[in-house]
């Protein structure tokens, strides 16, 4: 079973990118966690480098097995992961007003991060069978708006917003890969514009507060408002060259909420300036188009739809997560892969990492 | 169909990849600009707003409703406390302030040093709280030498302010500080560590109409901390004021009557369900809750063998003893086991099987038809009463008149009190019923436990003419500018299991207990005033263990409970009342007496309004102060006094 070609053929470049960007997450995480006050939490960033030990395992695995076995097992990874996300619902730890948490003795972990790969595989599987150059029709796209749908639907559930609306546009993006049908674009395009409306009113009221404070912070001054606002203080602040490592005042003084995690990039652009923001930014296109890259070069439909999702998954949360804390986006909660602190978040991007690497390293493999 | 269709193939993969990477690239360049925009064109501007952390934000809590009795009088409002805090980076050099700050307000400056030492590792920007509400003169001391002391802050905030200490004090609750259960229970999704939420009381029930909304500023402030610029305000929601039905001179009066023992005292419109009195004694002093109580003032409270924590109306469970022959009486009424005509002769007990059950009377009462078996309480008579219906019929009635289930009052914990069925204590204890029990029963003693309240109901759906209404302590909330938002609705609950003429010739009994010249009540009547009732003494004791003592000679704990339920005026009555006395004595002696006092204060008008006028003259003295945040907002000099962002009240 074990080919010398895996050797030769193996995504060396990707792991040195993944390293570089892991490292440049863990000292921005030392900083969050060390300068933050009133308590300093350094156990997180210890653990944090237990949850990259975990991460790698994840990673190691997963490019071992051959992703094309993915495609037999997806029904089933499907399967639990959505079985997760309804066990949680009902049975979850109960955090700051949500249900997302599943507790597996010591440590807890977020099923909606695993139904993101879950929900990428199933549609790969789904696309790579029925794929013509003319796109997928309305009635082809049942299957997988209902394979999205569900674990949407028990995401915002719980409530959250961030992540449900993540698994969408990854979905999306997949989609819109893969081409839709002309006529069947138009459709989807008009109907969404008379059910926007509809969805509005399903939203709770603090996520209707969320969107409509996006586009007009004022609207709560002593919340998100405050939040955008000092969040781009702290990255504004960084200038050009930035503050230095560990000189952030905005993450020093707690001005910057959830600074480890969905803020965490403030923490960054403070202390390394515009030359280090665009650095990292660099780091993640690079990430990105390596991935696609990946995708170009591989000669089969599912490890090629498979790739174009995993790297979807990438871009959507670094665009929503930078975006967020520049003001362009609104607030919710997503985290910045490899860079946020938090278990489910670094070893859903890690498992992502090593199917990537074992995409990459099979594409000789065709036939 | 299809087939003409090329199906996709790598080349079209790759065509189309090559435009997600484009997209993506421009979507990369989009951040790129923005962080261009922010980090390189404004960022003088935002380095310069972060050099001094200017923008902070200051929490206003909410101005939380106040409470009012029915006429108006005020109970509850808030008063403004001052906070005492330092801000360590403005207060440089700190040792020196602190020594001048502890002459001041009369604090060893080791006790400062601590709370400051407790603190350590907190933002220097965010005040460490010295010392909560300081009195006048350590305001007044402070102010006046606020520029040799930097970095002290005043803050001034709403308190909590029970006006009539210790009345009402089981309906009304109080607050104290959240705890970390309840900050995690999710119950509480605006609250923070440090907050006053209501624990008891109408204060828990009504939290959410009382809290209203908590709002804040966004404000500029310069190197010394002080306040440069307002930025944004979002102005605290007062909360509703809530009037309750009760009425604050019977409350008063019942708490006087009841002064130094224990028992409750309750009172209900009946035409309504308005609860006009809830007295529960002893009681406790709502503002220890809210200024901190010590863990010894804490543990006096608990330990207290009368229970003061109790409100005894509601979760008080008492053998309701001979006020139970009311029910009994309608049971027998009802079943046709007895009429008006029937007699029973009483010689002083009666011999089921071949036990004997005496009356209170050892004597007897002779000739006994229903009329005078309520007035005089013959035991005897209701014993073949009870014997002829049954228990399982008479557990019917019971729970048909409202016993034996709550209330369903708007108050947390009531008591569902205990009636006993031939099956209940099969399930209980796995022993039959045993036919002498029933007789036990019939006179409202044995298994029979009943809450004050639920005699209420009983009394007051007497009173009406049979039907029971929901007791009501909610009579309307308003908004701060007085919009009636709530109005309590008056509700039935049911209808006594009563014919016309079974109410009248139990009404007719229970107007003799007070106005038959051997009525157990006599003592009640008052010229003027009809008044209608039944009294109870529950034995703590079996009766044939009595020892040969008179009543007065008896330690207290084997003194009988004392009972009263009464309505009046018999006819048309305006109030209904039950009165319950723990190891008070007698029914007639102990708590028919209060019952008659306070059926006095509410029916003769003229005293009645007399001392209204009184309160009410008092109540314009402690008239409701003004929300915090109806004032001006502070002027740029206090500002940098008030960095919890109120101004200062006088």
């Amino acid at each position: 079973m074990f080919d010398r070609r895996f050797v030769t053929y193996f995504d060396w470049g990707l792991l040195g990118l993944t390293f570089l960007i892991g490292l440049f997450g863990l000292v921005t995480l030392y900083s969050a966690v060390t300068s933050a006050t009133p308590t300093p939490q350094k156990a997180l960033y210890f653990k944090q480098i237990v949850w990259y030990c975990i991460g790698m395992t994840g990673m190691v695995l997963s490019f071992l097995i051959n992703y094309k076995s993915l495609y037999r097992w997806s029904p089933a990874i499907y399967a639990v992961c959505i079985l997760l996300l309804i066990y949680v619902l009902m049975m979850g730890k109960y955090v700051g007003g949500a249900r997302r948490w599943l507790i597996l003795g010591p440590v807890s972990i977020q099923p909606s991060e695993l139904v993101k790969i879950a929900v990428v595989i199933s549609l790969a599987r789904y696309y790579s069978k029925f794929a013509d150059t003319r796109g997928f029709s309305l009635r082809e796209l049942l299957t997988p708006f209902l394979l999205t749908a569900i674990p949407f639907i028990l995401i915002v559930k719980q409530p959250d917003l961030g992540t449900a609306m993540v698994v969408v546009l990854i979905a999306g993006f997949i989609t819109i890969f893969v081409k839709i049908e002309r006529r069947s674009l138009l459709y989807i395009i008009i109907s969404c514009t008379i059910t926007g409306p509809l969805v509005w009113f399903l939203l709770k009221g603090y996520q209707k507060e969320r969107i409509l404070t996006f586009i007009n912070p004022d609207r709560d001054p002593l919340g998100a408002g405050y939040h955008i606002i000092q969040s781009k203080i702290a990255i504004g602040s960084g200038m050009i060259f930035g503050k230095g490592f560990l000189k952030g005042t905005q993450n020093a003084l707690s001005f910057l909420p959830e600074q480890h995690t969905d803020f965490i990039f403030s923490v960054l652009a403070e202390e390394w300036g515009f030359v280090g923001s665009v650095v990292i930014l660099f780091l993640f296109l690079t990430l990105i188009i390596w991935g696609l890259n990946i995708a170009y070069r591989c000669r089969d439909p599912f490890g090629t739809i498979l790739a174009v999702g995993i790297t979807a998954m990438m871009f959507w949360q670094v665009f929503i997560n930078v975006g967020m804390a520049m003001g362009l986006m609104p607030i919710v909660g997503v985290t910045l892969p490899f860079i946020s602190y938090g278990g489910s978040s670094i070893i859903s991007i890690m498992i992502c990492v090593g199917l990537l690497m074992s995409i990459s390293m099979r594409r000789f493999l065709i036939e | 169909m299809g087939k003409y269709l090329k199906t996709a193939d790598t080349d079209w993969y790759k065509q189309r990849l090559t435009r997600v990477m484009l997209c993506v690239s421009g979507a990369f360049f989009i951040l790129l600009l923005r962080l261009f925009y922010l980090q390189v064109i404004e960022g003088q501007e935002l380095r310069r707003l972060s050099e001094n952390n200017c923008i902070r934000l200051q929490s206003t809590d909410a101005f939380r409703g106040m409470i009012f009795d029915r006429n108006g009088i005020l109970l509850v409002d808030n008063r403004p406390a001052f906070d005492l805090s330092i801000i360590l980076k403005d207060a440089k050099p700190v040792d020196r302030t602190i020594e001048k700050l502890a002459k001041l307000i009369d604090v060893p400056v080791s006790d400062l040093m601590k709370k400051i030492g407790n603190n350590k590792g907190f933002s220097s920007y965010k005040p460490i709280l010295l010392k909560q509400d300081i009195g006048r003169d350590c305001l007044a001391a402070v102010e006046v030498r606020k520029f040799d002391l930097p970095g002290i802050v005043l803050n001034v905030k709403p308190r909590r302010h029970y006006i009539k200490t210790q009345s009402a004090a089981h309906l009304i609750g109080y607050l104290s500080e959240i705890n970390s259960d309840e900050l995690k229970s999710g119950k509480y999704p605006e609250c923070k560590g440090g907050d006053f939420i209501g624990k008891f009381g109408v204060e828990k029930v009504f939290e959410r109409l009382l809290k209203g909304g908590r709002g804040g500023r966004q404000v500029e402030v310069n190197v010394m901390g002080q306040v440069v610029k307002v930025l944004k305000t979002v102005d605290a929601l007062p909360g509703q004021n809530i009037y309750l039905t009760i009425d604050y001179i019977l409350q008063k009066k019942a708490e006087a009557l009841l002064e130094g023992a224990a028992g409750a005292v309750v009172a209900m419109d009946p035409e309504t369900g308005d609860i006009l009195v809830m007295a529960s004694s002893p009681s406790f002093d709502q503002n220890a809750f809210v200024d901190g109580m010590s863990h010894k003032q804490w543990e006096s409270l608990i330990s207290n063998s009368l229970r003061p924590m109790e409100n005894k109306a509601i979760q008080g469970e008492y053998p309701p003893a001979s006020t139970f022959k009311i029910v009994t009486a309608i049971a027998g009424l009802e079943e046709g086991v007895i009429d008006e005509n029937t007699t029973v002769t009483c010689p002083g007990y009666y011999k089921y099987g071949n036990r004997i059950y005496r009356c209170w009377r050892h004597g007897g009462h002779g000739s006994v038809n229903i009329f005078k078996a309520l007035a005089e309480s013959c035991d005897v008579f209701f014993y073949q009463v009870g014997q002829k219906v049954g228990i399982d019929r008479l557990a019917f009635y019971a729970k048909a008149c409202g016993l034996g289930s709550a209330t369903g009052i708007n108050l947390d914990d009531e008591a569902a009190g205990l009636i006993p069925s031939a099956a209940w204590k099969k399930r209980r204890t796995g022993i039959a019923w045993q036919g002498g029990e029933t007789l036990s029963v019939a006179i409202g003693q044995g298994y029979n436990l009943s809450t004050p309240l639920q005699m209420l109901v009983l009394s007051s759906a007497l009173a009406n003419g049979g039907t029971k209404y929901k007791p009501l302590i909610l009579k309307s909330v308003k908004t701060v500018d007085g919009n009636i938002v709530i109005h309590g609705k008056k509700q039935v609950i049911g209808r006594l299991p009563a014919s016309e003429k079974t109410l009248a010739i139990v009404k007719k009994g229970l107007r003799e207990v007070v106005n038959s010249p051997k009525g157990t009540a006599r003592i009640a009547h008052i010229k003027g005033i009809d008044i209608s009732g039944k009294t109870g003494t529950a034995q703590v004791v079996g009766r044939h263990n009595e020892p040969n003592l008179s009543e007065k000679d008896m330690p207290d704990q084997y003194k009988p409970h004392a009972w009263f339920v009464a309505y009046a005026p018999s006819v048309d009555p305006q109030i209904a009342i039950a009165v319950f006395v723990e190891h008070g004595g007698h029914g007639s002696s102990a708590a028919a007496p209060i019952a008659r006092e306070i059926i006095r204060t509410y029916l003769e008008k003229d005293e009645y309004s007399r001392q209204l006028k009184a309160e009410s003259i008092k109540n314009l003295g402690a008239s409701p102060r003004l929300p915090l945040q109806a004032r001006p907002p502070a002027e740029q000099g206090e500002a940098a006094w008030g960095t919890s962002g109120q101004a200062q009240l006088e």
